[in-house]
């Protein structure tokens, strides 16, 4: 690995990720800085329009037009992927930084044997031969836990299961051992018992060879398992960092206090969960000032104005004029 | 003392779909090719009680069954063996009128908010169709009772000349419900009826479900994948696997101590808000095809507890405790 030990793998400097639409310019991502370090794994939790898979779509550079990052550093290992040359950007995607989706079915081409598609990805960054790039698949595929890799190589798509499908989605990404793999709600599809299959993988993969991961999700529980660091955001913007213990028992954000009430959990069994009012403002027709003003009972005034990154206490970056201050329980 | 009658009542039922030969491989047989028809064992001799004013959580995942259990309580799918009881009579030997009455009272909301709503119809027609056709509401009463309907579901009755797609995905869940609750059902049937929506938005129907149950006396029957769902919301919790009833039980003391080595493995991987970077100690293997399923005890080939026996023997659904039922060998041993 190139760089210090303790050099951040990824950091994101204000990235702005905007549409062109005709309807109007929709700000997907508006201003949001993150760092990812080695071997750690942080979680991007957000609801749907939050502009948390744009993200990851913005740092691996496959915005397609009308978006465009409109501004912002993103630096992979202190190079500028934001400011690369596509050719450039293209070494980097799928070997020393590899993405995985949510429906496995979209990444597989359904028409070609798992092998063709493997050796392919394999081959595509290095020089070498069928046989041992055929080899580097078989490992892959035996590391995330497919009994008889050897067979399964010449299946095709189909012939797996959702799961199956998603750990030969994740074995590609790993042909390379990329240094960051962004990871777009893949378990989401999936059952319990096998998305906490997938998380094991994930997790183990982790902590032996010290890649960064991105955990792009929904589900707050899921992070409160997996991850090390959150970030929590809401229409384009990061509203809530830090690390997952903090933000999840001292949230200081309306917004996260509020999504950590919806989850129904035994601590609040047959009593009404506190919800969050109203819905989701449409990212063309954001209120003025705070995105979250609309649906926030603490809103005033001071709410008008965006907000603007604070520290309310030590690490722990929120946009809110009005932070939740007192000790929870 | 005779225990109260259940309102509905599920005995033995048995769902199979089969594909039938088509003619090629009818001709292809005649030739030797050996084609055989495929049954699956949808839903395998399982008997539910429900009692007035429960709600019965129904858990499971992919392929188990509980979409098709589902169906066959609000009557969209005949059970191809089994009886339905309400109120402790077969629904199947009622007079027509009565039966027909019967089935208005079981009403079922969808999974997917988007496909289970006309495109074409106004939100008008979607709720207020089937009350007219049934004649529950006189036609000069009908915009007062669709207004009332829709502001229970905490609609503005000024939407009701929209379209589906002029709403969002929660207000779609809204309508959906608006329209099971236009006939004035007892007991709904709620497949994956939260599954679709973000957290927060999820949050809101699901308070909606609790609000309605405590002004209208409900029943429901909650069928889920979402675990932490069903804890918040029923009072007991029924656990299926390719298509067999595994364990029933109170949901507390379910979420406590769940017996059956399938109710643990199941729990164990709930992701929860409260278990912080924990190791993943993941249950082996997939679920079996349902076309194909193991021998003996369903769950044997991923059970770290299995025997010789669990391989022959399909355990039977036995009262362990006070209410509660498990199927598994492991507890003929104490």
């Amino acid at each position: 690995m190139t760089g210090g030990s303790d050099a951040p793998t990824l950091v994101v400097e204000n990235l702005r990720t905007h549409f062109f639409t005709r309807a109007g310019v929709v700000k997907a991502v508006d201003d949001v800085s993150f760092t990812v370090t080695k071997g750690r794994i942080l979680g991007l939790v957000g609801e749907s329009g939050s502009g948390k898979s744009i993200t990851g779509f913005s740092i691996i550079g496959l915005v397609d037009p009308p978006g465009r990052v409109v501004e912002g550093r993103i630096l992979f290992q202190g190079r500028d992927l934001a400011s690369l040359a596509e050719n450039e950007a293209r070494k980097l995607r799928g070997s020393r930084i590899a993405m995985i989706f949510q429906d496995p079915m979209m990444t597989l081409n359904p028409v070609l044997r798992i092998d063709t598609q493997m050796i392919e990805a394999v081959q595509a960054h290095e020089p070498v031969d069928r046989e041992t790039a055929r080899q580097r698949a078989r490992d892959a595929l035996g590391k995330v836990g497919i009994p008889s890799p050897d067979e399964r190589l010449k299946a095709y798509p189909h012939q797996f299961s959702g799961g199956m499908r998603q750990r030969v989605a994740i074995a590609t990404a790993l042909l390379h051992r990329p240094e960051l793999i962004i990871c777009d709600e893949p378990t989401t599809a999936l059952d319990v018992t096998i998305q906490g299959q997938i998380l094991y993988e994930m997790q183990k993969l982790c902590r032996d060879s010290g890649t960064a991961l991105i955990w792009i999700t929904h589900d707050l529980s899921v992070i409160a398992g997996l991850a090390d660091e959150v970030c929590v955001m809401y229409a384009g913007r990061i509203v809530e960092a830090g690390t997952v213990d903090e933000v999840l028992d001292r949230p200081l954000h309306p917004y996260t206090l509020g999504l950590i009430g919806s989850v129904p959990s035994r601590n609040v069994r047959g009593r009404p969960l506190a919800q969050i009012p109203g819905m989701t403002p449409s990212l063309l027709s954001l209120p003025p000032g705070c995105a979250f003003r609309t649906r926030c009972e603490r809103a005033d005034a001071a709410c008008m104005e965006a907000p603007a990154i604070t520290l309310p206490l030590a690490n722990r970056p929120i946009r809110c004029v009005h932070p939740n201050l007192a000790a929870s329980s | 003392m005779n225990p109260p009658v259940p309102m509905l009542e599920l005995r033995q039922v048995s769902k199979r779909f089969v594909k039938r030969l088509d003619t090629a491989a009818k001709l292809g047989n005649f030739f030797g090719a050996g084609m055989r028809e495929e049954v699956v064992h949808a839903v395998d001799k399982v008997s539910l009680a429900i009692n007035p004013g429960e709600v019965v959580g129904l858990v499971g995942e992919s392929g188990c069954g509980k979409s098709t259990l589902g169906r066959i309580v609000a009557g969209i799918h005949q059970a191809n063996e089994g009886e339905r009881l309400w109120h402790g009579r077969v629904i199947a030997d009622m007079p027509a009128a009565e039966a027909r009455a019967t089935e208005l009272k079981i009403q079922m909301i969808f999974q997917d908010p988007f496909a289970s709503l006309n495109p074409r119809m106004r939100v008008a027609d979607i709720i207020g169709e089937a009350p007219v056709v049934h004649g529950m509401v006189k036609l000069d009463e009908f915009d007062d009772y669709l207004d009332q309907t829709m502001r229970r579901v905490g609609l503005d009755p000024g939407f009701k000349r929209r379209y589906p797609h002029q709403f969002s995905g929660g207000q779609r869940a809204r309508i959906g419900i608006a329209r099971a609750l236009a006939v004035k059902p007892e007991f709904l049937v709620c497949d994956e009826a939260v599954a679709a929506l973000d957290v927060s938005i999820q949050a809101q129907v699901l308070n909606l479900f609790m609000k309605l149950r405590a002004d209208l006396s409900l029943t429901y029957l909650f069928i889920s994948h979402d675990l932490g769902v069903v804890e918040h919301l029923s009072d007991r919790v029924v656990i299926m696997y390719l298509g067999r009833v595994v364990e029933i039980a109170p949901a507390d003391d379910l979420f406590r101590g769940p017996n059956h080595p399938y109710a643990q493995a199941l729990l164990a991987e709930v992701p929860r808000l409260e278990t912080r970077r924990r190791r993943f100690e993941p249950v082996k293997g997939e679920i079996p095809s349902p076309l194909d399923p193991p021998t003996g005890c369903h769950f044997h080939p991923r059970c770290p507890h299995a025997t010789e026996r669990c391989k022959r023997e399909a355990p039977v659904l036995r009262e362990i405790a006070p209410q509660r039922w498990s199927a598994c060998h492991l507890n003929d041993a104490t």
